[in-house]
Protein backbone atom coordinates (compact mmCIF):
# COMPACT_ATOMS: atom_id res chain seq x y z
CA UNK A 1 0.00 0.00 0.00
CA UNK A 2 2.66 1.97 1.11
CA UNK A 3 0.89 5.17 1.64
CA UNK A 4 -0.64 6.84 4.89
CA UNK A 5 -3.37 8.69 5.96
CA UNK A 6 -2.62 11.42 8.42
CA UNK A 7 -5.11 13.25 10.88
CA UNK A 8 -4.19 16.64 12.44
CA UNK A 9 -5.47 18.10 15.57
CA UNK A 10 -5.38 20.97 17.46
CA UNK A 11 -6.35 20.42 20.79
CA UNK A 12 -7.58 23.66 22.46
CA UNK A 13 -6.00 24.84 25.76
CA UNK A 14 -8.73 26.83 26.76
CA UNK A 15 -12.03 24.27 27.40
CA UNK A 16 -12.01 21.77 29.59
CA UNK A 17 -15.36 20.76 28.76
CA UNK A 18 -13.94 19.87 25.28
CA UNK A 19 -10.82 18.03 26.52
CA UNK A 20 -10.59 14.54 24.41
CA UNK A 21 -12.72 15.30 21.67
CA UNK A 22 -10.00 14.47 19.38
CA UNK A 23 -9.70 10.97 20.57
CA UNK A 24 -13.22 10.66 20.26
CA UNK A 25 -12.88 11.91 16.45
CA UNK A 26 -10.13 9.14 16.19
CA UNK A 27 -11.69 6.16 17.93
CA UNK A 28 -14.83 6.80 15.23
CA UNK A 29 -12.04 6.95 11.96
CA UNK A 30 -10.88 3.71 13.07
CA UNK A 31 -13.97 2.18 13.75
CA UNK A 32 -15.11 2.99 9.83
CA UNK A 33 -11.64 1.60 9.13
CA UNK A 34 -12.61 -1.63 10.84
CA UNK A 35 -9.63 -1.88 13.08
CA UNK A 36 -10.43 -4.47 16.09
CA UNK A 37 -11.71 -2.84 19.34
CA UNK A 38 -8.85 -3.74 20.85
CA UNK A 39 -6.88 -1.65 18.68
CA UNK A 40 -9.67 1.01 18.78
CA UNK A 41 -9.39 1.60 22.94
CA UNK A 42 -5.77 1.31 22.71
CA UNK A 43 -4.91 4.34 20.32
CA UNK A 44 -8.38 6.25 22.06
CA UNK A 45 -7.25 5.83 25.71
CA UNK A 46 -3.76 6.53 25.18
CA UNK A 47 -4.46 9.74 22.89
CA UNK A 48 -7.22 10.84 25.70
CA UNK A 49 -4.78 10.68 28.24
CA UNK A 50 -2.05 13.06 26.04
CA UNK A 51 -4.58 15.43 24.84
CA UNK A 52 -5.66 16.00 28.90
CA UNK A 53 -2.31 16.29 29.71
CA UNK A 54 -1.77 18.92 26.93
CA UNK A 55 -4.70 20.67 28.15
CA UNK A 56 -4.16 21.01 31.82
CA UNK A 57 -0.28 21.37 31.95
CA UNK A 58 0.96 22.92 28.86
CA UNK A 59 -2.64 25.41 27.11
CA UNK A 60 -3.24 22.74 24.31
CA UNK A 61 -1.12 21.75 21.10
CA UNK A 62 -1.75 19.52 18.05
CA UNK A 63 -2.25 15.97 17.78
CA UNK A 64 -0.91 14.40 14.38
CA UNK A 65 -2.10 10.35 14.03
CA UNK A 66 -0.76 8.24 11.41
CA UNK A 67 -1.51 5.35 10.46
CA UNK A 68 0.56 2.78 7.95
CA UNK A 69 0.31 -0.85 6.95
CA UNK A 70 2.15 -1.64 10.18
CA UNK A 71 1.01 1.03 12.82
CA UNK A 72 -0.51 3.44 14.11
CA UNK A 73 1.67 6.84 15.59
CA UNK A 74 0.41 9.43 17.79
CA UNK A 75 2.60 12.23 17.60
CA UNK A 76 1.25 15.32 20.75
CA UNK A 77 3.11 18.56 20.60
CA UNK A 78 2.77 21.73 22.83
CA UNK A 79 4.64 24.57 24.08
CA UNK A 80 4.14 23.96 27.92
CA UNK A 81 6.41 24.33 30.55
CA UNK A 82 7.95 21.21 29.63
CA UNK A 83 8.56 17.83 32.08
CA UNK A 84 11.51 18.58 34.52
CA UNK A 85 12.11 15.35 35.50
CA UNK A 86 10.55 12.53 32.91
CA UNK A 87 11.04 9.35 35.05
CA UNK A 88 9.55 10.83 37.97
CA UNK A 89 6.23 12.00 36.32
CA UNK A 90 6.38 8.33 34.68
CA UNK A 91 5.52 7.08 38.31
CA UNK A 92 1.81 5.64 38.88
CA UNK A 93 0.25 8.39 41.09
CA UNK A 94 2.77 10.92 40.54
CA UNK A 95 1.20 14.39 39.91
CA UNK A 96 1.68 18.53 39.48
CA UNK A 97 -1.52 18.84 38.97
CA UNK A 98 -3.04 21.58 41.04
CA UNK A 99 -6.44 21.26 43.53
CA UNK A 100 -8.90 22.93 40.99
CA UNK A 101 -7.80 20.80 38.16
CA UNK A 102 -8.11 17.46 40.65
CA UNK A 103 -11.62 18.49 41.70
CA UNK A 104 -12.53 18.36 38.05
CA UNK A 105 -11.32 14.20 38.37
CA UNK A 106 -8.28 15.14 36.67
CA UNK A 107 -4.74 14.57 37.43
CA UNK A 108 -4.72 11.46 39.89
CA UNK A 109 -1.40 10.90 37.81
CA UNK A 110 -1.80 7.73 35.86
CA UNK A 111 -1.99 9.88 32.23
CA UNK A 112 1.89 8.77 31.28
CA UNK A 113 1.94 5.52 32.79
CA UNK A 114 -1.15 5.07 30.92
CA UNK A 115 -0.42 6.25 27.88
CA UNK A 116 2.68 3.38 28.61
CA UNK A 117 0.72 1.02 28.96
CA UNK A 118 -1.67 1.01 26.19
CA UNK A 119 1.05 1.79 23.61
CA UNK A 120 3.83 -0.81 22.00
CA UNK A 121 5.94 2.43 22.04
CA UNK A 122 6.06 5.80 23.66
CA UNK A 123 9.40 8.44 23.70
CA UNK A 124 8.94 11.88 25.62
CA UNK A 125 11.01 14.51 24.06
CA UNK A 126 10.57 17.21 26.42
CA UNK A 127 12.65 20.37 27.21
CA UNK A 128 12.08 22.70 30.22
CA UNK A 129 10.18 25.91 28.89
CA UNK A 130 10.28 24.90 25.93
CA UNK A 131 7.65 22.15 25.44
CA UNK A 132 7.10 18.98 25.35
CA UNK A 133 6.43 16.19 22.19
CA UNK A 134 5.07 12.50 23.04
CA UNK A 135 5.33 10.01 20.17
CA UNK A 136 3.21 6.25 20.93
CA UNK A 137 3.15 3.73 18.27
CA UNK A 138 0.57 0.84 18.88
CA UNK A 139 1.89 -1.89 16.41
CA UNK A 140 -1.03 -3.55 14.08
CA UNK A 141 -1.02 -7.63 13.50
CA UNK B 1 -27.23 -11.32 12.00
CA UNK B 2 -30.82 -10.46 11.68
CA UNK B 3 -31.43 -6.79 11.31
CA UNK B 4 -32.64 -4.76 13.79
CA UNK B 5 -36.69 -3.37 13.60
CA UNK B 6 -37.21 -0.03 14.12
CA UNK B 7 -40.33 1.70 15.34
CA UNK B 8 -39.41 5.41 14.37
CA UNK B 9 -40.45 6.38 11.04
CA UNK B 10 -41.69 9.17 8.44
CA UNK B 11 -44.71 10.72 7.15
CA UNK B 12 -43.48 12.22 4.07
CA UNK B 13 -46.68 14.16 3.10
CA UNK B 14 -45.56 16.11 6.21
CA UNK B 15 -41.85 16.50 6.04
CA UNK B 16 -40.65 19.35 4.24
CA UNK B 17 -36.79 18.40 4.12
CA UNK B 18 -35.71 21.07 6.41
CA UNK B 19 -32.40 19.90 8.40
CA UNK B 20 -34.12 20.19 11.97
CA UNK B 21 -33.84 16.39 12.61
CA UNK B 22 -30.70 16.38 10.62
CA UNK B 23 -28.79 18.21 12.75
CA UNK B 24 -30.01 16.78 15.92
CA UNK B 25 -29.65 13.26 15.26
CA UNK B 26 -27.36 11.71 17.87
CA UNK B 27 -26.04 9.31 15.74
CA UNK B 28 -25.95 11.04 12.29
CA UNK B 29 -28.48 8.57 11.23
CA UNK B 30 -30.53 10.77 9.28
CA UNK B 31 -30.31 12.38 5.89
CA UNK B 32 -32.28 14.63 3.33
CA UNK B 33 -32.79 13.57 -0.34
CA UNK B 34 -35.43 14.75 -2.62
CA UNK B 35 -36.61 16.94 -0.35
CA UNK B 36 -37.21 14.65 2.49
CA UNK B 37 -36.16 12.99 5.58
CA UNK B 38 -34.06 9.76 5.02
CA UNK B 39 -33.39 7.09 8.44
CA UNK B 40 -30.67 4.88 8.00
CA UNK B 41 -31.79 1.67 9.97
CA UNK B 42 -28.15 0.58 10.93
CA UNK B 43 -27.32 3.52 12.61
CA UNK B 44 -30.99 4.61 14.29
CA UNK B 45 -31.15 3.83 17.93
CA UNK B 46 -34.83 5.06 18.15
CA UNK B 47 -33.81 7.34 20.87
CA UNK B 48 -36.84 9.99 19.17
CA UNK B 49 -35.09 12.63 19.31
CA UNK B 50 -36.27 13.65 15.62
CA UNK B 51 -39.84 12.65 16.65
CA UNK B 52 -39.29 15.95 19.83
CA UNK B 53 -37.64 18.63 17.35
CA UNK B 54 -39.82 18.19 14.32
CA UNK B 55 -40.97 21.50 13.28
CA UNK B 56 -44.06 19.83 10.80
CA UNK B 57 -44.68 16.48 12.91
CA UNK B 58 -43.31 14.61 10.11
CA UNK B 59 -41.41 12.32 12.48
CA UNK B 60 -42.96 9.28 14.11
CA UNK B 61 -43.05 6.16 16.58
CA UNK B 62 -44.92 3.60 14.86
CA UNK B 63 -46.73 1.50 17.42
CA UNK B 64 -49.98 -0.87 17.96
CA UNK B 65 -53.72 0.60 18.22
CA UNK B 66 -56.03 -0.16 21.26
CA UNK B 67 -58.49 -1.98 18.86
CA UNK B 68 -56.23 -4.46 18.80
CA UNK B 69 -57.91 -5.49 22.05
CA UNK B 70 -60.20 -7.38 20.09
CA UNK B 71 -57.84 -9.62 19.04
CA UNK B 72 -57.66 -11.72 22.36
CA UNK B 73 -59.98 -13.47 24.79
CA UNK B 74 -58.07 -11.69 27.94
CA UNK B 75 -56.02 -8.98 27.62
CA UNK B 76 -53.35 -7.54 30.02
CA UNK B 77 -51.83 -3.96 30.41
CA UNK B 78 -48.18 -3.61 31.55
CA UNK B 79 -48.58 0.59 32.39
CA UNK B 80 -45.04 1.77 32.48
CA UNK B 81 -44.00 3.90 35.81
CA UNK B 82 -44.17 6.79 33.61
CA UNK B 83 -47.61 6.74 32.72
CA UNK B 84 -48.79 7.52 36.33
CA UNK B 85 -46.90 10.78 35.95
CA UNK B 86 -49.15 12.11 33.55
CA UNK B 87 -52.24 13.04 35.52
CA UNK B 88 -52.53 16.28 37.11
CA UNK B 89 -53.74 16.35 40.85
CA UNK B 90 -53.72 12.64 40.86
CA UNK B 91 -53.76 11.11 44.35
CA UNK B 92 -54.62 7.22 43.84
CA UNK B 93 -52.89 4.97 41.71
CA UNK B 94 -55.59 3.08 41.49
CA UNK B 95 -57.56 5.72 39.52
CA UNK B 96 -55.43 4.66 36.70
CA UNK B 97 -55.59 0.88 37.06
CA UNK B 98 -59.29 0.83 37.45
CA UNK B 99 -59.25 3.19 34.26
CA UNK B 100 -57.15 0.68 31.67
CA UNK B 101 -59.81 -2.30 33.02
CA UNK B 102 -62.56 0.48 32.46
CA UNK B 103 -61.59 0.82 29.31
CA UNK B 104 -60.96 -3.30 28.20
CA UNK B 105 -58.44 -4.42 29.80
CA UNK B 106 -59.05 -7.75 31.94
CA UNK B 107 -56.03 -7.69 34.13
CA UNK B 108 -53.19 -4.74 34.87
CA UNK B 109 -49.48 -6.21 35.55
CA UNK B 110 -47.07 -3.10 37.00
CA UNK B 111 -44.19 -3.06 35.09
CA UNK B 112 -43.12 -1.19 38.28
CA UNK B 113 -43.26 -4.47 40.70
CA UNK B 114 -40.87 -6.07 37.88
CA UNK B 115 -38.62 -2.92 37.96
CA UNK B 116 -38.26 -3.79 42.23
CA UNK B 117 -37.77 -7.20 41.34
CA UNK B 118 -34.87 -6.29 38.99
CA UNK B 119 -33.87 -3.35 41.29
CA UNK B 120 -33.32 -6.65 43.67
CA UNK B 121 -31.51 -8.49 41.04
CA UNK B 122 -29.31 -5.96 40.31
CA UNK B 123 -27.88 -5.74 44.42
CA UNK B 124 -27.18 -8.77 43.84
CA UNK B 125 -24.96 -8.87 40.50
CA UNK B 126 -23.00 -6.24 41.71
CA UNK B 127 -21.90 -8.29 45.13
CA UNK B 128 -21.07 -11.51 42.35
CA UNK B 129 -17.00 -11.62 42.49
CA UNK B 130 -15.54 -10.77 39.12
CA UNK B 131 -17.90 -8.87 37.34
CA UNK B 132 -16.63 -5.96 34.99
CA UNK B 133 -17.43 -2.63 37.04
CA UNK B 134 -18.97 -0.08 36.22
CA UNK B 135 -22.01 -2.26 35.76
CA UNK B 136 -23.85 0.02 33.08
CA UNK B 137 -28.02 -0.59 33.03
CA UNK B 138 -29.97 -2.53 30.40
CA UNK B 139 -33.22 -0.70 31.11
CA UNK B 140 -32.91 1.85 28.15
CA UNK B 141 -32.66 0.19 24.93
CA UNK B 142 -31.48 3.22 23.19
CA UNK B 143 -28.56 2.97 25.30
CA UNK B 144 -27.96 -0.39 25.01
CA UNK B 145 -27.98 -0.01 21.07
CA UNK B 146 -25.57 2.58 20.55
CA UNK B 147 -23.00 0.54 23.00
CA UNK B 148 -23.76 -2.39 21.11
CA UNK B 149 -22.68 0.28 17.83
CA UNK B 150 -20.18 2.07 19.06
CA UNK B 151 -18.80 0.71 22.48
CA UNK B 152 -16.91 -2.49 21.70
CA UNK B 153 -15.28 -2.85 25.13
CA UNK B 154 -18.34 -1.75 27.37
CA UNK B 155 -20.98 -4.42 25.95
CA UNK B 156 -19.28 -6.79 29.06
CA UNK B 157 -20.39 -3.72 31.53
CA UNK B 158 -24.28 -3.78 30.57
CA UNK B 159 -25.79 -5.67 33.22
CA UNK B 160 -27.27 -9.35 31.67
CA UNK B 161 -30.39 -8.53 33.06
CA UNK B 162 -33.84 -8.39 31.10
CA UNK B 163 -35.55 -5.37 31.71
CA UNK B 164 -38.72 -5.04 33.88
CA UNK B 165 -41.23 -5.24 30.83
CA UNK B 166 -40.09 -8.10 29.87
CA UNK B 167 -40.12 -9.94 33.52
CA UNK B 168 -43.67 -8.18 33.59
CA UNK B 169 -45.01 -9.62 30.50
CA UNK B 170 -43.78 -12.96 31.87
CA UNK B 171 -45.18 -12.86 35.42
CA UNK B 172 -48.86 -11.33 33.96
CA UNK B 173 -49.11 -14.26 31.59
CA UNK B 174 -47.88 -16.93 34.08
CA UNK B 175 -50.63 -15.54 36.03
CA UNK B 176 -53.04 -14.90 34.20
CA UNK B 177 -52.70 -18.88 32.96
CA UNK B 178 -53.09 -19.97 36.37
CA UNK B 179 -55.88 -17.72 37.20
CA UNK B 180 -57.58 -18.96 33.77
CA UNK B 181 -56.70 -22.05 33.05
CA UNK B 182 -59.40 -22.21 30.22
CA UNK B 183 -57.25 -19.94 28.27
CA UNK B 184 -54.39 -20.89 26.14
CA UNK B 185 -51.47 -18.83 25.60
CA UNK B 186 -52.18 -17.32 22.42
CA UNK B 187 -55.50 -16.30 23.69
CA UNK B 188 -54.18 -14.07 26.37
CA UNK B 189 -52.82 -10.48 24.66
CA UNK B 190 -50.26 -8.64 26.81
CA UNK B 191 -49.99 -4.83 26.21
CA UNK B 192 -46.93 -2.88 27.22
CA UNK B 193 -47.99 0.42 27.19
CA UNK B 194 -44.35 2.98 26.26
CA UNK B 195 -43.39 5.80 27.19
CA UNK B 196 -40.87 6.11 23.88
CA UNK B 197 -40.28 4.48 20.61
CA UNK B 198 -37.00 2.92 21.87
CA UNK B 199 -39.09 0.57 24.08
CA UNK B 200 -41.20 -0.52 20.73
CA UNK B 201 -38.60 -1.52 19.12
CA UNK B 202 -36.71 -3.22 22.58
CA UNK B 203 -39.82 -5.54 21.75
CA UNK B 204 -39.59 -5.94 18.05
CA UNK B 205 -35.98 -7.37 18.69
CA UNK B 206 -35.95 -8.61 22.00
CA UNK B 207 -32.68 -7.71 24.61
CA UNK B 208 -29.56 -9.54 22.96
CA UNK B 209 -31.61 -11.91 21.18
CA UNK B 210 -34.37 -12.62 23.74
CA UNK B 211 -37.78 -13.69 22.93
CA UNK B 212 -40.08 -11.93 25.02
CA UNK B 213 -43.84 -12.36 25.79
CA UNK B 214 -45.32 -8.89 24.43
CA UNK B 215 -47.92 -9.29 22.02
CA UNK B 216 -48.25 -5.79 21.55
CA UNK B 217 -47.02 -2.29 22.76
CA UNK B 218 -49.38 0.80 22.77
CA UNK B 219 -48.49 4.51 23.40
CA UNK B 220 -49.13 5.89 26.99
CA UNK B 221 -50.52 9.22 24.80
CA UNK B 222 -53.36 6.90 23.42
CA UNK B 223 -54.18 5.02 26.22
CA UNK B 224 -53.41 9.10 28.28
CA UNK B 225 -56.27 10.14 26.72
CA UNK B 226 -59.19 7.41 26.69
CA UNK B 227 -58.33 7.37 30.23
CA UNK B 228 -59.17 10.30 30.98
CA UNK B 229 -62.89 10.40 31.25
CA UNK B 230 -63.13 6.92 32.82
CA UNK B 231 -60.84 8.32 35.67
CA UNK B 232 -63.05 10.63 35.92
CA UNK B 233 -66.28 8.90 36.29
CA UNK B 234 -63.70 6.57 38.80
CA UNK B 235 -62.62 9.71 41.06
CA UNK B 236 -66.18 10.60 41.67
CA UNK B 237 -67.29 6.94 42.60
CA UNK B 238 -64.15 5.77 44.21
CA UNK B 239 -62.31 2.36 43.51
CA UNK B 240 -61.53 -0.26 45.05
CA UNK B 241 -57.88 -0.66 43.03
CA UNK B 242 -54.50 -0.24 44.79
CA UNK B 243 -51.21 -0.36 42.97
CA UNK B 244 -48.69 -2.84 44.38
CA UNK B 245 -45.44 -1.29 43.33
CA UNK B 246 -43.99 0.87 45.54
CA UNK B 247 -41.62 3.74 45.84
CA UNK B 248 -38.59 2.24 44.24
CA UNK B 249 -40.47 0.59 41.01
CA UNK B 250 -42.13 4.34 40.58
CA UNK B 251 -38.75 5.83 41.11
CA UNK B 252 -37.80 4.12 37.63
CA UNK B 253 -39.87 6.47 35.88
CA UNK B 254 -37.48 9.49 36.35
CA UNK B 255 -33.51 9.77 36.54
CA UNK B 256 -31.97 8.78 39.85
CA UNK B 257 -34.81 6.37 40.60
CA UNK B 258 -33.05 3.12 39.39
CA UNK B 259 -30.17 4.07 40.60
CA UNK B 260 -30.72 5.02 44.07
CA UNK B 261 -32.75 2.06 44.36
CA UNK B 262 -29.32 -0.24 44.03
CA UNK B 263 -28.48 0.76 47.63
CA UNK B 264 -24.98 2.00 46.46
CA UNK B 265 -23.65 5.63 46.52
CA UNK B 266 -20.96 4.69 43.97
CA UNK B 267 -23.47 5.67 41.07
CA UNK B 268 -23.40 7.56 38.45
CA UNK B 269 -26.90 8.68 36.52
CA UNK B 270 -27.44 10.94 33.35
CA UNK B 271 -30.24 11.76 30.36
CA UNK B 272 -30.06 12.98 27.61
CA UNK B 273 -28.74 11.38 24.78
CA UNK B 274 -25.93 13.15 24.50
CA UNK B 275 -24.64 13.88 27.73
CA UNK B 276 -25.11 9.76 28.15
CA UNK B 277 -22.46 9.48 24.62
CA UNK B 278 -20.39 11.80 26.89
CA UNK B 279 -20.63 9.71 29.68
CA UNK B 280 -20.42 6.44 27.99
CA UNK B 281 -17.00 7.71 25.90
CA UNK B 282 -15.48 8.69 29.64
CA UNK B 283 -15.86 5.51 31.20
CA UNK B 284 -14.68 3.68 27.36
CA UNK B 285 -11.22 5.86 28.15
CA UNK B 286 -11.08 4.76 32.03
CA UNK B 287 -11.39 7.80 33.04
CA UNK B 288 -14.56 7.88 35.49
CA UNK B 289 -13.39 5.96 38.80
CA UNK B 290 -14.96 4.24 41.89
CA UNK B 291 -18.24 3.73 40.18
CA UNK B 292 -20.17 0.46 40.55
CA UNK B 293 -22.97 1.59 38.56
CA UNK B 294 -24.31 3.91 35.92
CA UNK B 295 -27.79 4.74 35.10
CA UNK B 296 -28.27 6.19 31.74
CA UNK B 297 -31.08 7.24 29.71
CA UNK B 298 -31.83 8.83 26.38
CA UNK B 299 -34.40 11.10 27.34
CA UNK B 300 -33.85 13.93 29.01
CA UNK B 301 -35.37 13.23 32.87
CA UNK B 302 -35.93 9.78 32.17
CA UNK B 303 -38.35 7.67 31.08
CA UNK B 304 -41.21 10.55 31.41
CA UNK B 305 -38.99 12.78 28.87
CA UNK B 306 -40.33 9.61 26.07
CA UNK B 307 -41.15 10.94 22.94
CA UNK B 308 -44.95 9.14 23.56
CA UNK B 309 -45.67 10.48 26.57
CA UNK B 310 -47.86 14.04 26.93
CA UNK B 311 -46.48 15.49 30.10
CA UNK B 312 -43.67 17.65 30.70
CA UNK B 313 -40.82 15.12 32.26
CA UNK B 314 -40.23 17.28 35.42
CA UNK B 315 -43.55 18.20 35.58
CA UNK B 316 -44.50 14.33 35.74
CA UNK B 317 -41.29 13.70 38.03
CA UNK B 318 -42.53 16.45 40.54
CA UNK B 319 -46.24 14.31 40.12
CA UNK B 320 -44.39 11.29 40.93
CA UNK B 321 -42.75 12.23 43.93
CA UNK B 322 -46.05 13.45 45.49
CA UNK B 323 -47.53 9.81 44.38
CA UNK B 324 -45.16 7.66 45.87
CA UNK B 325 -44.64 9.54 49.39
CA UNK B 326 -46.50 7.38 51.55
CA UNK B 327 -46.29 4.28 49.38
CA UNK B 328 -43.83 1.15 51.24
CA UNK B 329 -40.33 1.22 49.47
CA UNK B 330 -40.31 -1.91 47.79
CA UNK B 331 -42.95 -4.62 48.59
CA UNK B 332 -41.91 -6.58 45.41
CA UNK B 333 -38.71 -8.09 46.67
CA UNK B 334 -37.68 -11.65 45.15
CA UNK B 335 -36.47 -13.96 48.22
CA UNK B 336 -33.85 -15.88 46.13
CA UNK B 337 -30.79 -15.10 47.07
CA UNK B 338 -29.95 -16.24 43.28
CA UNK B 339 -30.72 -14.58 39.90
CA UNK B 340 -32.59 -16.97 38.33
CA UNK B 341 -31.24 -18.40 34.75
CA UNK B 342 -34.98 -16.88 33.91
CA UNK B 343 -34.27 -13.26 33.64
CA UNK B 344 -30.65 -13.38 32.74
CA UNK B 345 -29.81 -12.57 28.80
CA UNK B 346 -27.72 -15.45 27.95
CA UNK B 347 -24.65 -14.17 26.17
CA UNK B 348 -25.02 -10.23 27.32
CA UNK B 349 -24.83 -7.47 24.80
CA UNK B 350 -22.78 -8.53 21.31
CA UNK B 351 -20.61 -5.52 19.57
CA UNK B 352 -22.41 -5.33 16.14
CA UNK B 353 -20.50 -2.45 14.35
CA UNK B 354 -21.98 -0.56 11.90
CA UNK B 355 -19.89 2.06 10.42
CA UNK B 356 -17.74 -0.01 8.10
CA UNK B 357 -16.23 2.13 5.38
CA UNK B 358 -15.11 -1.18 3.45
CA UNK B 359 -14.16 -5.21 4.42
CA UNK B 360 -10.93 -4.20 3.06
CA UNK B 361 -8.70 -2.46 5.19
CA UNK B 362 -6.65 -0.80 1.81
CA UNK B 363 -9.70 0.02 0.04
CA UNK B 364 -11.31 1.52 3.24
CA UNK B 365 -7.81 3.49 4.14
CA UNK B 366 -7.92 4.94 0.50
CA UNK B 367 -11.73 5.46 1.03
CA UNK B 368 -10.96 7.32 4.09
CA UNK B 369 -7.74 9.36 2.35
CA UNK B 370 -10.27 10.67 -0.26
CA UNK B 371 -12.75 11.60 2.50
CA UNK B 372 -10.45 13.70 4.46
CA UNK B 373 -9.15 15.22 1.13
CA UNK B 374 -12.94 16.21 0.45
CA UNK B 375 -13.57 17.64 3.58
CA UNK B 376 -10.88 19.77 3.05
CA UNK B 377 -12.29 21.49 0.38
CA UNK B 378 -16.09 21.77 1.67
CA UNK B 379 -16.94 25.01 3.82
CA UNK B 380 -16.90 23.10 6.94
CA UNK B 381 -19.86 25.38 8.36
CA UNK B 382 -21.93 21.99 8.54
CA UNK B 383 -25.46 23.69 7.01
CA UNK B 384 -27.00 20.75 6.33
CA UNK B 385 -28.38 22.09 2.81
CA UNK B 386 -26.56 19.00 1.18
CA UNK B 387 -28.87 16.73 3.04
CA UNK B 388 -26.65 15.51 5.43
CA UNK B 389 -25.28 16.77 9.02
CA UNK B 390 -21.95 17.83 8.70
CA UNK B 391 -19.14 18.41 5.90
CA UNK B 392 -17.85 15.90 7.09
CA UNK B 393 -20.32 13.13 6.76
CA UNK B 394 -21.48 14.74 3.03
CA UNK B 395 -17.57 13.74 2.48
CA UNK B 396 -18.42 10.29 3.53
CA UNK B 397 -21.34 10.33 1.18
CA UNK B 398 -19.89 11.65 -1.23
CA UNK B 399 -17.49 8.90 -1.33
CA UNK B 400 -19.35 5.73 -0.54
CA UNK B 401 -21.68 6.92 -3.50
CA UNK B 402 -24.72 8.15 -1.37
CA UNK B 403 -24.57 11.71 -3.22
CA UNK B 404 -22.27 13.87 -5.31
CA UNK B 405 -20.30 17.27 -4.29
CA UNK B 406 -22.58 19.47 -6.69
CA UNK B 407 -24.80 19.35 -3.43
CA UNK B 408 -22.59 21.56 -1.80
CA UNK B 409 -25.12 25.01 -1.68
CA UNK B 410 -22.03 27.09 -0.72
CA UNK B 411 -19.67 25.92 -3.08
CA UNK B 412 -22.18 26.08 -5.71
CA UNK B 413 -23.25 29.85 -4.63
CA UNK B 414 -20.21 30.77 -5.04
CA UNK B 415 -19.48 29.22 -8.83
CA UNK B 416 -22.55 30.78 -9.33
CA UNK B 417 -21.71 33.89 -8.42
CA UNK B 418 -18.43 33.86 -10.55
CA UNK B 419 -20.65 32.50 -13.48
CA UNK B 420 -23.12 35.70 -13.21
CA UNK B 421 -20.24 37.99 -13.09
CA UNK B 422 -18.83 36.65 -16.26
CA UNK B 423 -21.70 36.83 -17.80
CA UNK B 424 -22.29 40.50 -16.76
CA UNK B 425 -18.85 41.43 -17.86
CA UNK B 426 -19.75 40.32 -21.39
CA UNK B 427 -22.70 41.25 -21.53
CA UNK B 428 -22.19 45.30 -21.15
CA UNK B 429 -19.18 44.55 -23.97
CA UNK B 430 -21.93 43.15 -26.26
CA UNK B 431 -24.95 44.90 -25.17
CA UNK B 432 -27.17 42.24 -23.85
CA UNK B 433 -29.44 41.83 -21.13
CA UNK B 434 -28.01 40.92 -18.08
CA UNK B 435 -28.94 37.07 -17.20
CA UNK B 436 -30.44 37.88 -13.88
CA UNK B 437 -31.92 40.88 -13.03
CA UNK B 438 -29.42 42.21 -9.87
CA UNK B 439 -30.76 43.81 -6.75
CA UNK B 440 -28.18 45.26 -4.62
CA UNK B 441 -28.64 47.38 -1.50
CA UNK B 442 -27.34 50.72 -2.70
CA UNK B 443 -29.57 50.50 -6.12
CA UNK B 444 -32.89 50.29 -3.62
CA UNK B 445 -31.99 52.85 -1.58
CA UNK B 446 -31.74 55.65 -4.91
CA UNK B 447 -35.12 53.92 -5.41
CA UNK B 448 -36.52 54.75 -2.17
CA UNK B 449 -35.47 58.35 -2.14
CA UNK B 450 -36.55 58.71 -5.44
Amino acid sequence: MGEVLKFHFDVDGENFSSAGEASVVVKKKLRQLGFSPDIMRRVSIAMYEGEINMVIHADGGTADVTVDDNEITIVLKDRGPGIPDVSLAMQEGYSTACDNIRSLGFGAGMGLPNMKKYTDFMQIDSEVGVGTTVTMKIKLN
Amino acid sequence: MATYKHSVSLDESKCKGCTTCLKRCPTEAIRIRDGRAVINPSRCIDCGECIRVCPHKAKKAVYDSLDCLNNYKYTIALPAPSLYGQFDNLDNIGYILGGLKEIGFDSVFEVARAAEIVSAYTRLYLNRPGIVKPVISSACPAISRIISMNFPFLCEHVIPLLAPIDIAARLAKEEALETHPELSPDEIGVFFISPCPAKVSYVKNGFAGEKNYIDHVVSVRDVYFVLLDEMKKLRENGTDETTESGMVGIGWASTGGESAAVFNERYLAADGIENCIRVLERIDNEDIHNLDYVELNACSGGCVGGAMTVANPYIAQARLQLLKRYLPVSPNRPTEKEIPETVMAEGGLQYTPSAKLSENREEAMQMMRDIESICKSLPGIDCGSCGAPTCMAFAEDIIKGDTNSDECTVIMRSLFHEYLKEHEEKAILEGLKPLVPRHNANQTKTAESK
